[in-house]
């Protein structure tokens, strides 16, 4: 269970597989499920992201980045201490993405006990699908941190 | 001469890529373009040779918010290229799934992304911190639509349970039925956001435009009828390339739609309301009243209310057919290959989206043709920037270029849709 209550984080993957680098999210969430891990994989509008904060208290989202950095590095939030950046993300449909949807909430008080976000820096956003070198070494580095480390403490 | 330039690199609150550019050389108005900068993505160009039974699933990835549109106008248009007609049961479970659609659609656009500019707010998120009631109710709105979708579709975005001929299996009737209470609650939450927003203040803009949707003679129209306009076009959709054609222009990736003889026309809610303000039913021609709304409205600005009175509309719809529910036995028409040609026209929640598609003897696409809503509203689009600039080049270019993004969100428009967009740039000279 995923409820604040419980031992393990929902880990939710977010992005685009059909847009290349997009994918990462969806990427780490279906190789963490494959494992076992509670998952879900998260397209369309940011609305719904807020469904999912209301069901469960401990989350972890997973999404791609377009923030300048280097291709491939990883950036970790703790969303439930402080505001995330439109800009950052790349996932966005009609300009409701992750971070509209994370601030909505915290302005609604509707955040979930414990928000975690994960950014892995895209290079290639263009149509296709499989992940850039560099993105999916970060993604393989990041399922295995998140994989190992104990519940409710990733 | 003073130039003077403004200019959007890339345009909020809307769907996909684009940008807006306006040249001024003094107050003579240069050049107002639209630009969508959106890659095309060859959809017409893929789907030739695949099995046309892909066509609405394929078609359906042109969009995340209105994937329903693709799906219909696709299905219909096979379907009537292997003359296969399905029953009534499977029509109205279309009409059912597509007002879903347009539920969470235009609930996400009027309250979410299109209400901040009549607030004088940034974006949602500073709605929710003014006013969480009302982006509270807005999200459980929008929650219902997409509830319908999963119910008959099996997921909200790009529902898999759809199919040529009908659906794949009949949703089960408790849980169609299930939907009714919310959706009751949703008609008058969306009477009350109409009449709430109704308050705001609107620009004062008025245009004579030539609106074109379906008409039907029963029904508000969603997924049936011929297409009409307000000067007197009544044709059957096959007829549709006799009337109106696309243009590529340099300035966007998206071909604009004319009328042949080169006018521009307007697609949406507002065109629907307009030809068809006699089908919507009592209750929400109450509210259109209540909210100052005659049976035109020719201000774009008040379109925030007309999506609103069709979110009303789609909830009471949604809830008439979920109660008269029966679910379709077989779900779906068994087609067979033949070669034909098939056309149909759906109303997206922004406007008429056109599928043609000829079908040879093995059931393989031949030729497609998909006109989509954004595509044809752009000349219109272009034409209410010249004009909201004209009637206000006092304005700051702050304040102008707020207008300008303002006016593209009347329209609601959906570059990823269209180009198959925003950059605002304004020149002052």
């Amino acid at each position: 269970m995923s409820d604040g209550a419980g031992n393990t984080p929902l880990i939710v993957g977010i992005g685009n597989r059909f847009r290349r680098d997009d994918g990462v999210g969806p990427w780490v969430a279906e190789t963490l499920k494959e494992a076992g891990h509670e998952t879900h994989v998260h397209a369309g509008d940011g609305t719904a992201l807020l469904d999912l904060f209301a069901a469960h208290g401990d989350i972890i989202l997973v999404d791609a980045t377009r923030s300048g950095a280097a291709p491939g590095d990883l950036i970790r939030l703790d969303a439930g201490a402080e505001p995330l950046h439109a800009d950052m993300f790349h996932y966005s449909t009609h300009r409701f993405g992750l971070a509209e949807a994370v601030e909505t909430a915290r302005a609604l008080d509707l955040l979930p006990e414990r928000l975690r976000v994960y950014g892995i820096e895209g290079k290639d956003f263009g149509a296709g699908i499989g992940l850039s070198d560099c993105v999916e070494r970060t993604a393989r580095e990041l399922v295995r941190e998140l994989a190992l480390v104990p519940a409710n403490d990733a | 001469m003073t130039e003077r330039v403004i200019q959007v690199d890339a345009l909020a609150r809307v769907e996909g890529e684009g940008a807006l550019y306006v040249r001024l050389n003094g107050r003579e108005i240069e050049k107002v373009e639209f630009r969508i900068f959106e890659p095309p993505r060859f959809f017409e160009a893929f789907l030739r040779g695949r099995d046309a039974h892909e066509t609405p699933d394929i078609t359906s990835r042109i969009c995340g918010i209105c994937p329903i549109a693709y799906i219909m106008s696709a299905c219909q248009s096979i379907e009537r290229a292997m003359g296969v007609t399905v029953s009534p049961e499977i029509e109205d479970l279309r009409r059912l799934i597509y007002c879903g659609e347009w539920i969470q659609s235009h609930t996400l656009h009027a309250v979410l992304l299109h209400a901040p500019d009549f607030l004088g707010l940034h974006d949602a998120i500073q709605i929710a911190q003014s006013n969480p009631d009302l982006v509270k109710k807005a999200l459980r709105l929008k929650k219902i639509g997409n509830s319908v979708m999963e119910c008959i579709g099996g997921r909200a975005v790009h529902p898999v349970n759809t199919r040529v001929g009908g659906f794949f299996r009949a949703p089960d009737l408790t849980a169609v039925r299930a939907l009714i209470k919310e959706l009751d609650w949703g008609a008058q939450a969306a009477r009350e956001l109409a009449l709430h927003f109704a308050g705001f203040d609107f620009p004062d803009d008025e245009y004579d435009y030539h609106f074109v949707s379906l008409i039907h003679p029963d029904r508000y129209p969603i997924t049936e009828g011929r297409i009409g306009s307000s000067r007197g076009l009544d044709i059957a959709v096959e007829d549709f390339n006799a009337h109106f054609h696309e243009d590529h222009v340099a300035h966007s990736t998206a071909l604009h739609g004319h009328m042949r003889d080169g006018s521009s026309y307007l697609v949406g809610p507002l065109a629907r309301y307009a030809n068809n303000f006699d089908r919507l039913t009592p209750g929400c021609q109450a509210t259109a009243r209540e909210a100052g709304l005659g049976p035109v409205v020719r201000n774009p600005f008040k379109s925030i209310l007309v999506r609103l009175i069709e979110v009303q509309y789609a909830c009471e719809e949604a809830a008439r057919l979920a109660r008269a529910y029966v679910p379709p036995d077989p779900p779906f028409v068994p087609t067979k290959a033949r070669a034909g040609e098939g056309h149909a026209c759906t109303e997206a929640p922004r406007g008429i989206c056109y599928h043609s598609y000829r079908v040879d003897a093995d059931g393989r696409i031949a030729q497609a043709q998909i006109v989509p809503p954004t595509s044809q509203n752009q000349p219109q689009i272009e034409a209410d920037l010249a004009r909201v600039v004209a009637d206000n080049l006092d304005l700051s270019d702050k304040d102008l270029k707020w207008r300008c993004e303002q006016t593209i969100r009347n329209y609601d428009p959906c570059i990823s849709c269209s180009t198959h967009f925003l950059k605002l740039t304004v020149d002052r000279v």
